[in-house]
């Protein structure tokens, strides 16, 4: 081959790197086999501890995802395609990706889906300055209940851009338990005005409660506002859509739907808006069209929104999206389906309720009551949460998320998730081990 | 074929959970509860793995055909990095625990794994520090645009107003400054495929922020003035950024952080071969010098004079949270798996033959087709279907005519400064055989547009599809089964 290209060895292919520009520096180890990287870094592995009953969700949750859904990921076609630039090639990709959006269609009561972002919190940041280019106002007021988590990028993002940002206290539980409140329509309704782009909201919000936005959304329609409605995609196998609320943009985390917790990711963002605003959406969007015989095919539609076409006028500088995930949830919720999902949501429910039940039986335990949940509620310990969270590992419980760490006075307040893997015995325990953590 | 949606029977179930052991039977309040099910498909587990493995026999992917996709680095995936990736003391971490007092313990292996992830990459680009936190290149170019936005506020250079894009430039580089809140300046490349540099120096004003640059650039051709470029920016307090999109192209060759970048991002699906996924998940790691180390965003990855890892918040400096995590962990998992496999002259290596194998399918194809700029290459080299569009064949045409041959074509039309480009970026980890295999069909490509260029318009005749009708995609627009 260099005597094709005519050059005697491999450096001479280099030449237009000069000797300047030779690195200063370049020591790495020797390569390993592959049994000795499989090795170490099952070692590696094992440093991590996976085996402590998780009661911690906070957005992020321990759902069981079924063998199929593994197994049809991992087919090489799937996973080592790219981007379906090529249409005739990567229909298996186009097909499942506007499967995917039908399902988040059926999912959330919405009209139109894209082909997902990069995460919850991500996806929320792109419907947040997708509802200022719609409005061409600047006020963003933001619920309290949203992910503390969501709430800190969306500040980064806008940091240093011109935008008037407001978020707005929950309402409080009662007196002795404040946390885990809906969103306080008072607090909203007295922001919203004629400047104000978006209301964003949670549900179930960042503490578990859930909530019907009708009124809100009403109110924010009346002064041209939008709506965000960020939600949990197992939840909506219960709960009102954001669809029949007349939600405007819809987001959320969709690691819930089939994908493993992979300390952080991929996950899975994804939106969902009204017809009208499909061409103000960010990222990819897949269509259905024809082909020069008629046939029904799949497509990369509106790219003209897109960077690759309209670079510093894209509607966000997305490029990739998270094909995989997405197609990883389609091939869940296919699995699962209409039936599966109302019976993992009832689950869910009913658990977290029994465990409610277990968990006031438990002295100086308080269990939030005064709003609905699903899966995810609060409780308020006679000591600081994070401690107990910590004695609760030694018992070998994961034993939720202390809501100190992002609510100030929130320090006895602690978030526990339960799904609907957890048993009736690993509950039982749970609650024994707390009672004899609080009682030392 | 059909949706899964049409294969739906009511009642049937492809999944049951198991039955509830809580005697406790709870309901949503009414107002709170959804009017109908979610009509999601109703399929037996057997319909949906027959739909989706069909599905999957519908795409090329690099387990099953040639991708010399340009600017893309379709290199192959290797399987240990799946087996290492699906370890469940990875797959079952949740990202929360190492928030909770004393959660540390509990991911060592994990932050482990990011802590030497990150001083690999420092000593693979020369650069002092990196997070691995943003989710794809493009989150890392806005990452890294929001670092130099900081360090401007920091330094009190309120007039910044422009970053400066070569024309030869990705997409996402002006999108990306764009979204920081910048705008662009385009510079147009010299007659070598480089930057002009009169047109660069008349671009410098103190309203400039930076420069985005890619080295090798998307035309595949190493930048020969980086040091007089950087040395423009950096005489008005500008930051020099490094898109690492062609960084396979130079490993142990070239550091940016030695020849005056400030900052960078690493596609790992390109130089660290993580797949591509049809799109994605990616991830997109950014290094810093130490100019701008203190605006990193928060959480980072420490080493604890005991020899334990953590991850510290306390950096007053920072940007803030960019993302929920510590990045897209599963694929920077299989980053670093691969890196130890192949050690320094592995991955050396994989330079050498991306750029040997490039250099020689140019070399191959230069009679048949016009090459966009005549002298050796790096990784990837860009033609110009010009001569069969003389015969009324186009880009896209040779293109479709390819995926009949079970190949799938080269990036077509990008970059966008050439018109008719395919560029193609075979990867070190193509045989001589599947090149020649490529090049001889390359060449009958152009026969063809000689003898029967008319016959171009009807491939690809073989696929389950032919050419869709974009147009009405674009017009009727229908993105869900539903409406």
């Amino acid at each position: 081959m260099l005597g094709v290209i005519g050059v005697k060895s491999i450096d001479d292919l280099f030449v237009d790197i000069k000797p300047q520009h030779v690195p200063k520096s370049f020591h790495l180890p020797s390569g390993l086999s592959e049994y000795e990287v499989l090795r170490r870094l099952t070692e590696l592995s094992l440093k991590n501890n996976v085996y402590l009953t998780p009661f911690i969700g906070g957005g992020y949750y321990d759902h069981y995802v079924p063998a199929a859904v593994g197994m049809l990921i991992s087919r090489g076609e799937f996973y080592t395609a790219y981007t379906p630039y090529q249409p005739e090639c990567a229909q298996g990709t186009l097909q499942g990706l506007f499967e995917f959006q039908s399902h988040m269609c059926a999912l959330t009561g919405m009209e139109v889906a894209n082909a997902s972002l990069y995460d919850g919190g991500t996806a929320l940041y792109e419907a947040m300055m997708m509802a200022i280019r719609i409005t061409g106002r600047d006020k963003i007021i933001m619920d309290g209940g949203v992910s503390p988590i969501y709430r800190k990028i969306l500040r980064t993002y806008t940091h240093h851009l011109h935008y008037q940002f407001e978020e707005t206290p929950v309402v409080h539980g009662s007196e002795s338990v404040p946390a885990g409140g809906q969103t306080s329509r008072q607090e909203i309704e007295k922001r919203l005005d004629k400047n104000t782009a978006a209301v964003i909201l949670q549900n179930p919000n960042f503490f578990g409660a859930i909530d019907d936005f009708t009124d809100i959304i009403e109110k924010a329609h009346a002064v041209g506002a939008l709506v965000i409605v960020s939600v949990y995609p197992i939840s909506l196998g219960l709960l009102k859509t954001p669809g029949d609320m007349d939600a405007d943009i819809v987001t959320g985390e969709g690691q819930s739907l089939g994908l493993p917790l992979n300390f952080g990711g991929p996950y899975l963002g994804f939106m969902c808006v009204k017809k009208q605003y499909v061409r103000k959406m960010p990222g990819r969007i897949v269509g259905e069209t024809v082909d020069a015989q008629g046939r029904r095919c799949f497509v990369n539609i509106l790219q003209a929104r897109e960077q690759h076409i309209r670079r510093e006028k894209a509607t966000s500088n997305i490029c990739t999206n998270v094909s995989l995930c997405a197609l990883q949830a389609a091939i869940f919720m296919s699995i699962v389906g209409k039936g599966g999902l109302k019976e993992m949501a009832q689950l869910n429910l009913d658990k977290a309720e029994y465990a409610k039940q277990c968990l006031e039986k438990v002295k100086g335990v308080q269990v939030q009551r005064s709003w609905p949940t699903f899966n995810e509620f609060t409780i308020c310990l006679p000591q600081d949460a994070s401690q107990v969270v910590a004695r609760m590992m030694d018992k070998g419980f994961a034993a939720g998320f202390d809501l100190g760490r992002y609510y100030k006075g929130m320090e006895k307040y602690l978030l526990v998730a339960v799904t609907e893997k957890r048993t009736k015995e690993e509950i039982d325990r749970y609650a024994k081990a707390l009672a004899e953590v609080l009682c030392n | 074929m059909q949706l899964i949606f049409e294969k739906s029977v009511k009642g049937r179930r492809g999944f049951r959970f198991g039955t509830c052991d809580v005697p406790v039977k709870a309901q949503v309040p009414v107002k709170y509860a959804r009017k109908d099910d979610a009509p999601l498909p109703e399929v037996s587990e057997l319909d949906a793995v027959r739909h989706y493995t069909h599905l999957s026999q519908q795409n090329f992917s690099i387990d099953t055909h040639f991708y010399p996709l340009g600017s893309c680095t379709m290199k192959y995936n290797p399987k240990f990095t799946e087996t290492i990736a699906r370890l469940a003391g990875f797959t079952d971490l949740h990202p929360l625990l190492p928030q909770l007092a004393s959660g540390e313990k509990l991911t060592q292996g994990a932050l482990q794994v990011l802590y030497e992830l990150e001083q690999w990459m420092c000593e693979i680009t020369g650069f002092c520090a990196f997070t691995l936190q943003p989710l794809a290149g493009a989150h890392g170019e806005l990452t890294g645009i929001m670092l130099m936005a900081a360090y401007h506020k920091a330094k009190g250079n309120t007039k910044k107003k422009y970053v400066i894009i070569p024309d030869s430039a990705h997409g996402t580089n002006p999108a990306s400054a764009a979204v920081a809140g910048y705008e662009t300046i385009s510079i147009p490349s010299n007659k070598d495929g480089g930057m002009d540099l009169e047109a660069l120096k008349s671009a410098i004003s103190n309203e400039v922020a930076g420069l985005m640059m890619t080295v090798p650039s998307t035309y595949g051709v190493f930048e020969s003035n980086i040091e007089e470029i950087a040395r423009l920016i950096h005489s008005v307090d500008g930051i020099m950024y490094y898109d690492g999109a062609n960084l396979n192209a130079v490993l142990g060759r070239f550091r940016p952080g030695d020849v005056g970048f400030d900052v960078m991002h690493i596609n790992t699906h390109k130089t660290f071969t993580t797949p591509h996924g049809g799109g994605g998940p990616g991830a997109g790691p950014v290094g810093v010098n130490a100019k701008l180390e203190k605006f990193l965003p928060i959480s980072r990855v420490i080493k604890k004079p005991d020899g334990t890892y953590a991850l510290n918040y306390d950096y007053p400096d920072s940007i803030g949270y960019i993302a929920s995590f510590y990045g897209n962990f599963a694929l920077l998992v299989r980053a670093y798996a691969y890196m130890l496999m192949l050690g320094q002259e592995g991955l050396q290596q994989t330079t050498d033959h991306a750029v040997l194998n490039a250099n020689y399918i140019m070399t191959k194809l230069k009679k048949h087709y016009k090459l966009c700029f005549d002298r050796l290459c790096m990784h990837e080299t860009v033609f110009c279907a010009a001569f069969q569009a003389q015969r009324g064949v186009r880009a896209i045409d040779v293109a479709k005519f390819l995926i009949d041959q079970k190949i799938h074509p080269p990036t077509v039309y990008f970059p966008i400064s050439v018109p008719e480009a395919i560029m193609i970026e075979p990867t070190e980890t193509e045989s001589k055989q599947t090149m020649d295999h490529f090049i001889q069909k390359m060449i009958e490509a152009d026969e063809l547009s000689k003898t029967n260029p008319l016959a171009f318009k009807e491939f690809p005749k073989t696929m389950p599809i032919s050419r869709p009708d974009e147009v009405k995609a674009a017009r009727d627009v229908k993105t869900s089964y539903f409406r």
